[in-house]
C-alpha cells in the first residue's frame, strides 16, 4: 500500500481516478454553464454560481476538485519526465507505428488546457470568489452578476477564438484521456473496450461543442 | 531492386556514433531483409570495412534476438513478424531505408544496430516463473484447466522477448512484455499461486531498470509481432492492484 | 588406448533405470554446494538440467553464445513433445513408445537409453505443466494430443506451433528463479573455445566474451555440453545461424569420441531454396502432415509446365496427381518417418516431377482437409505457421498448396556417451542433441524435445552424482595453473591465426561452398565415389580457407565475423570426419541412405550382420587419421526386423 505512490503503476492509478472524477466535473460544470444560454433571465445563471460558491458541501468538493487536478498534473509531469528519461536518444525518423493519434500528444494538449485554466483562475474564477464583480441584490441577497460578465467577455473575438481553441486541444486530451483511464484502472475487454471508445469519442465531441455553443451563441447572437 | 540505407553505425556504448549511408544495387524482391544485410556486409568485408553488426539468430521468427528499427517501425513495414521474416518485396525499388537500434535507456547500445536486453532477463528472475522444483510434479492431468484460460495463457506466452514493445512506445515502456508474463502465468491454476509476489516484483523491477510508463498508446500492440494484446496490460493493473490493496 | 563402456545398468530392462538410481551414489546436501558444475548452452537441456543442479543445491555457471539464455534454438521447435501418457486411450504405452522410437531409429541405439527415454517423457509433461507450459488443452480441461511422424498412437503435446519455444521458456523461467536465488551464475554472449584438463578429467573451459574479445578462464568440478546439434555444416539448415560445433568439437580434440557424425535428419517439410543469398531453411512443422496431403503430379508434362509456372498446383485435376507417400506406404501415409518422406520427396523430384522453378519442391495440399474441417478448423490448429508461409511466400496456403522440400534439420550424431551420459574424458557429460544420442540413425518427430528434457531434467542431474560423488574432497581451485594457461594459449593461437590469414573471401562465401559439397555428398543420398571425393574437396576447402579466407576487425574485441571464422574451421574438419563415417557405413539405416544399399522398391537396405554398431571416432592428431571404435549393440527386447511402414 505504502508502494503506491512511488510504483509507477500506483501514480496512474491515481492519475487515472483523478482523470475520471475531472472528467465528471466537466460535465457539471458544463451544465451550469448552458444555464446563461437557456435562460433569457441571467439571475438563473447567477444564482446557481451563488450556490456553487456558498454552498458548504461545494466547498469542501471543491477543495478535493484542486486535490484532484494538482495530483493529475503533478504526477503527469512526474511520468512524463520518467518517459522523457527512458529514451535518451531519440530515433532520427519518427514513429510511424499505427496507434491512436490523440495518444501521442497528451503532454501537449494537457499543457494548452493547462495554461487556459490558469487564465481562467486568474480572469474569472477569483473574481467570482472575491468579488471584484458588479453586485445585483434580490431578496436581500447580494450576487455577483457573473452573467454580464460572462456576456461582456464572449462579446471579444480573441476571447472566444482563444476559449473555443483551448476546448478544442482539451477534447482531443479526453478521447485518448477518457479511455486510457479506464485501461489504467485494469479496464479492457473485448466486448467492453469498444463501447467505452465509442462513448470516449461522445463525450469528447460532447464537451467541446457544449461549452464552446456558449461563446458562439452569445457572440453572433 | 536498388536501394539506399541509412544505417546508425556506433563503435561502442559510449561513443557518439553516427548515419551512413550506403548503396545496394542488385537485391531480390524474394530475399529476406537480413539476407539483404548479409549482402551489404559481404560488401563491406570484400571492402576491407567493418561489417554492420546487429543481433539475429534463429531467422524463422522466434529467437527474438533480431530487431531493427526500419523506417519508424520495429521490425519494418509489416505486421505480425521480425525483421528476419521481413522481405523485400515490402520495399519498392529506390526506396531509402532507415535503419535505427532499439532506443531506450534499458537497452543501451553495444555496437551498431545491436543492444544490451539484459533488462528483460532481469525481469523475468523477479518472479516470472512457476516455483516448482524439478520432479515435485503431480500428474499433468490432475488439474484442469478451462480451455479458454489456457489460450488467453497461451496468448500472452507466445512473447519472444524482442523487445519491440518498448522500441515502439514513446516512453520506451516495458509494460506489454511484463503484462504478457504476469497473464500467462496468472492465468493458469500453476501460476496463480504466487500471483501477488510475482506482479509486485516485477513491477518494481520494471521501474527500477528505467522504463518509461504506459500511456495505452497501443503502439506495442501494433508492433509486437507475436500479436500480444494491450489487454494483457490492463490485466497487468488489475492484477498489481489486486496485490497491492 | 579408449575402451567403451556403455555401464548399462543390470536387470530386466523396465526396471534398470530405477536400478540404477537405487545403487548409485548421491552427494550430500552440504557437499553441493561444494560443487560446482559448468553448463554449456540453455537450449531446453542446458537449461533443464542447470536449473534442476541448482535446485539440488550443486552451483552452476551456465554459459550460452546468445544474448539471452532464452533464444537457444529448442525454441524453434514447432510441432511438439512426446510422451506416453496415453490420455487419449489408443493403447500407447511405455513400450511402445520405447519401440517407436527404437524402429524409427532403424535399430541403431541403445534399448537402455531409449526405454529410460521412453520411461521419464511422462514426467516431463507433469514437470512442464506444472510450470505453467500453456499446452493445448480440451473443452473439459485435460490436455490435448495430435500425432506425429512414424506411430500409429496420439502421443504428442503440443503448444500450438509453438511446442519448443513454451517448454524452453519454462525451462529458461526455472533457471531464471535459480540466477535470482544464486545458485546459478549466468555468462550470456560467452563461447565456450577450449576444454580444460587437469589430470586426465575436465575441470574447466576457456571461454570468450563476444562483446570484448576477452578470453576468460572458468574452472569447476564437471563440465556437461548441451550445445546442440552441428547441422551447419550444410550452410543451409532449419537450424539458427549460431548453432556450432565447436565446443562438442574442442572436446572431441581432447579425447571425447564422436558417435555416428554421419547420422544426419532431413526433414521432409521445409520451405525451398529460394536463391543464392538464402542464408536460412524455413521448417514447417511436421504436425502438417496430418492434415495436408503430400503429391506431385503424375505426368511428367504437368511437372514441366508447373516448373515454368505456366500452371500453378490447383489446375491439376485430381486424377493427374500422384499423393506418392499413401500410394507406398497405406498404412503410415503421410505420416511415415522424416527419413522416408524426405527421401520418397528426392527419388520424385529426382525423376524429374518436382513442382517449382528449380524442381526441387512438392506440394503439401490442404484443400482436402480444408473442404472436410472447414478453414477454421484448420486456421486454430496451424495458423501461425500458414502466417508464416505466407510471410516467407507470398503465397496463400489456404487457396494453394504449399510447396515443401526436405532440409538439414537434426543430427543424430554427437559426443559418445555411455548410459550414464558421461562421455569418455571424465568429467565431461554431453546432453541433448550434442550427445550421440538416444534416436539412432533417424529420430522421430516431437522426440527431440523430449530427449532434450530427459536428460536435462531427469537424467544427467541424477548420473552426475555418481561422478561427483568422488569429488567432493576436491576443492574449488584458481584458474592460475598452468593447463589452463596453456588451453588459453591454444585458442589465442588459433584466433591469431586466423586474424592473420587476411586473405579475399568472406567466411560465408566459403561455407557456402562446403554446404554444397555436403549436400552433394554427404546429404540424402550417398554413396562410396561421392563420399571419397567429398573428403578430398573439403581437404581442398580446407587449404583455401587457411589461405583465403579475410576478417576484418580486432582479435580483442567484439567481431563477428572471427566468431563464424573460428565455427567454420570446426565444421571443416567435421565435415571430413562426417564424410569418412557415412563412408565406413557400408550400409542403410535411418537418415544414412547409401544408395548402393537399398532394396528393389527403393528403401534402406540394413547390414545388421556387419553394422549393428555405433561408430565411435577417436581424434588422433590433425594431420593423422582418426581411429574407429565399435560399441556393438544387443537387441534383447526387440526383434530387429527389416522398417515397414506399409
Amino acid at each position: 500500500m505504502s508502494g503506491i505512490i512511488i510504483s509507477s503503476l500506483g501514480k496512474k492509478l491515481l492519475m487515472s481516478l483523478a482523470g475520471i472524477f475531472l472528467i465528471t466535473f466537466l460535465l457539471l460544470h458544463m451544465g451550469i454553464n448552458l444555464l446563461v444560454i437557456i435562460f433569457e433571465d441571467p439571475m438563473v445563471y447567477n444564482k446557481a454560481a451563488h450556490f456553487m460558491s456558498s454552498n458548504i458541501l461545494i466547498k469542501i468538493f471543491e477543495i478535493i476538485l484542486f486535490g484532484g487536478l494538482l495530483l493529475h498534473v503533478i504526477f503527469a509531469l512526474i511520468l512524463q519526465i520518467q518517459n522523457w528519461l527512458a529514451r535518451p536518444k531519440r530515433y532520427n525518423k519518427a514513429n510511424y507505428s499505427n496507434t491512436s493519434f490523440f495518444s501521442k500528444f497528451m503532454i501537449h494538449t494537457a499543457v494548452i488546457t493547462l495554461t487556459f485554466l490558469v487564465i481562467h483562475f486568474l480572469d474569472f474564477y477569483i473574481k467570482a470568489k472575491f468579488g471584484h464583480a458588479a453586485e445585483i441584490i434580490v431578496d436581500g441577497v447580494a450576487y455577483h452578476d457573473l452573467a454580464s460578465e460572462i456576456m461582456d467577455k464572449f462579446k471579444m473575438l480573441p476571447f472566444v477564438i482563444f476559449y473555443i481553441a483551448a476546448f478544442i486541444f482539451l477534447g482531443f486530451h479526453l478521447i485518448h484521456g477518457f479511455q486510457s483511464a479506464f485501461k489504467t484502472l485494469g479496464l479492457d475487454n473485448k466486448k467492453y473496450t469498444p463501447v467505452i471508445q465509442v462513448l470516449a469519442i461522445i463525450y469528447s465531441t460532447v464537451v467541446v461543442a457544449g461549452y464552446s455553443i456558449i461563446p458562439l451563441i452569445i457572440y453572433f447572437l | 531492386m536498388k536501394l539506399k540505407l541509412k544505417i546508425w553505425r556506433q563503435k561502442d556504448p559510449h561513443s557518439r556514433g553516427k548515419f551512413v549511408n550506403y548503396r545496394l544495387n542488385d537485391i531480390s524482391a524474394d530475399s529476406s531483409f537480413l539476407e539483404m544485410l548479409d549482402v551489404l556486409n559481404e560488401e563491406l568485408i570484400s571492402k576491407g570495412e567493418e561489417p554492420v553488426v546487429y543481433d539475429h539468430d534463429c531467422r524463422e521468427g522466434i529467437c527474438g534476438a533480431c530487431g531493427l528499427y526500419i523506417n519508424g517501425r520495429p521490425h519494418g513495414p509489416d505486421s505480425l513478424i521480425t525483421v528476419c521474416q521481413l522481405h523485400m518485396r515490402k520495399f519498392k525499388n529506390g526506396d531509402t531505408i532507415v535503419i535505427e537500434p532499439w532506443r531506450a535507456r534499458a537497452f543501451p547500445v553495444i555496437r551498431d544496430l545491436m543492444v544490451d536486453r539484459d533488462a528483460f532477463d532481469k525481469l523475468i528472475q523477479e518472479g516470472g516463473y512457476v516455483s516448482v522444483n524439478t520432479g515435485s510434479a503431480p500428474d499433468a492431468n490432475s488439474i484442469p484447466v478451462k480451455k479458454v484460460y489456457a489460450d488467453l495463457s497461451m496468448d500472452a506466452a507466445a512473447c519472444i522477448g524482442c523487445g519491440a514493445c518498448v522500441a515502439a512506445c514513446k516512453n520506451a515502456s516495458a509494460m506489454l512484455f511484463v503484462g504478457a508474463k504476469v497473464s500467462h502465468l496468472t492465468l493458469l491454476p500453476q501460476g496463480k499461486v504466487e500471483s501477488n509476489e510475482r506482479v509486485r516484483d516485477m513491477v518494481a523491477k520494471m521501474d527500477e531498470l528505467g522504463f518509461g510508463n504506459c500511456t495505452n498508446t497501443g503502439a506495442c500492440e501494433a508492433e509486437c509481432p507475436k500479436g500480444i494484446k494491450l489487454t494483457n496490460i490492463a490485466r497487468l493493473n488489475r492484477e498489481y492492484y489486486r496485490a497491492t490493496f | 588406448m579408449v575402451k567403451l563402456q556403455s555401464r548399462i545398468p543390470e536387470g530386466p530392462l523396465a526396471e534398470k533405470w530405477s536400478n540404477y538410481k537405487s545403487n548409485q551414489n548421491l552427494v550430500n546436501p552440504a557437499n553441493k554446494r561444494k560443487l560446482d558444475v559448468i553448463v554449456i548452452g540453455t537450449g531446453l537441456a542446458g537449461a533443464a538440467e542447470a536449473a534442476s543442479m541448482a535446485e539440488m543445491g550443486f552451483k552452476v555457471k551456465s554459459f550460452c553464445y546468445q544474448d539471452s539464455s532464452r533464444r537457444a534454438h529448442s525454441i524453434g521447435a514447432q510441432g511438439g513433445i512426446n510422451a506416453a501418457k496415453n490420455y487419449q486411450n489408443d493403447g500407447d504405452s511405455i513400450y511402445r513408445l520405447f519401440f517407436d522410437t527404437v524402429k524409427g531409429g532403424d535399430y541403431r541405439s541403445r534399448e537402455a537409453n531409449v526405454y529410460r527415454l521412453a520411461e521419464v517423457s511422462n514426467e516431463i509433461i507433469d514437470q512442464c505443466v506444472a510450470q505453467g507450459v500453456p499446452f493445448a488443452r480440451e473443452y473439459g480441461g485435460t490436455l490435448d494430443n495430435r500425432s506425429f511422424g512414424g506411430a500409429l498412437v496420439s502421443r504428442t503435446f503440443y503448444a500450438r506451433g509453438q511446442t519448443g519455444q513454451q517448454l524452453l521458456l519454462g525451462a529458461y523461467q526455472a533457471l531464471s528463479r535459480q540466477v535470482k536465488k544464486g545458485n546459478v551464475e549466468m555468462y550470456p554472449r560467452m563461447e565456450m573455445y577450449n576444454l580444460v584438463m587437469v589430470d586426465g578429467k575436465a575441470r574447466g573451459i576457456i571461454a570468450r566474451d563476444v562483446i570484448t574479445g576477452k578470453l576468460e578462464r572458468f574452472s569447476a568440478h564437471a563440465v556437461v555440453l548441451a550445445s546442440g546439434g552441428y547441422g551447419n555444416v550444410y550452410f543451409l539448415s532449419t537450424m539458427a545461424m549460431g548453432a556450432n560445433v565447436s565446443a562438442i568439437w574442442q572436446c572431441y580434440k581432447k579425447g571425447a569420441l564422436f558417435g555416428n557424425p554421419g547420422f544426419v535428419q532431413i526433414h521432409p517439410t521445409c520451405i525451398p531454396v529460394h536463391g543464392e543469398y538464402q542464408s536460412k531453411l524455413n521448417l514447417m512443422s511436421e504436425s502438417l502432415r496430418n492434415d495436408g496431403r503430400i503429391w506431385v503430379p503424375k505426368k511428367r508434362e504437368d511437372a514441366v509446365r508447373l516448373q515454368t509456372g505456366e500452371i500453378g498446383g490447383v489446375d491439376i485435376p485430381e486424377e493427374d496427381r500422384d499423393y506418392y507417400l499413401e500410394r507406398r506406404y497405406p498404412a503410415f501415409g503421410n505420416l511415415v518417418p522424416r527419413d522416408v518422406a524426405s527421401r520418397a520427396a528426392k527419388e520424385r523430384c529426382d525423376a524429374g516431377y518436382g513442382v517449382n522453378s528449380t524442381g526441387l519442391a512438392v506440394f503439401l495440399d490442404f484443400k482436402d482437409s480444408i473442404n472436410r474441417l472447414g478453414k477454421d478448423v484448420i486456421e486454430a490448429k496451424y495458423g501461425n505457421l500458414f502466417q508464416m508461409y505466407e510471410k516467407i511466400t507470398d503465397t496463400n496456403p489456404y487457396k494453394v498448396p504449399m510447396m515443401i522440400y526436405p532440409a538439414i534439420h537434426y543430427t543424430m550424431g554427437g559426443i559418445w556417451v555411455d548410459y550414464e551420459l558421461h562421455t569418455t574424458i571424465p568429467g565431461l557429460f554431453a546432453t541433448g542433441e550434442s550427445n550421440f544420442s538416444d534416436h539412432g540413425a533417424n529420430r522421430l518427430g516431437a522426440s527431440a524435445l523430449m530427449q532434450g528434457l530427459a536428460d536435462g531434467y531427469f537424467v544427467l542431474p541424477y548420473t552426475i552424482q555418481n561422478y561427483l560423488a568422488d569429488e567432493i574432497n576436491t576443492p574449488r581451485f584458481k584458474t592460475d595453473i598452468p593447463e589452463f594457461e596453456t588451453a588459453e594459449k591454444e585458442v589465442k593461437e588459433q584466433l591469431d591465426k586466423l586474424m592473420e590469414v587476411k586473405g579475399i573471401m568472406s567466411v560465408d562465401t566459403l561455407h557456402k561452398k562446403l554446404g554444397k559439397i555436403m549436400w552433394e555428398h554427404v546429404g540424402m543420398g550417398r554413396n562410396k565415389e561421392g563420399l571419397q571425393k567429398a573428403i578430398e574437396e573439403i581437404e581442398k576447402l580446407k587449404e583455401e580457407f587457411w589461405f583465403n579466407v579475410n576478417i576484418p576487425g580486432e582479435v580483442n574485441d567484439l567481431n563477428p565475423e572471427l566468431q563464424k571464422a573460428s565455427r567454420m574451421a570446426d565444421f571443416l574438419e567435421l565435415g571430413a570426419l562426417m564424410a569418412k563415417d557415412a563412408l565406413h557405413r557400408e550400409e542403410s539405416c535411418g537418415g544414412h541412405f547409401r544408395e548402393e544399399f537399398q532394396t528393389g522398391e527403393g528403401e534402406a537396405l540394413r547390414n545388421d550382420k556387419d553394422f549393428t554398431y555405433v561408430a565411435a571416432w577417436e581424434y588422433k592428431g590433425d594431420d593423422k587419421e582418426p581411429v574407429l571404435h565399435k560399441e556393438p549393440l544387443k537387441f534383447e527386447y526387440i526383434e530387429v526386423k527389416q522398417r515397414d511402414y506399409k
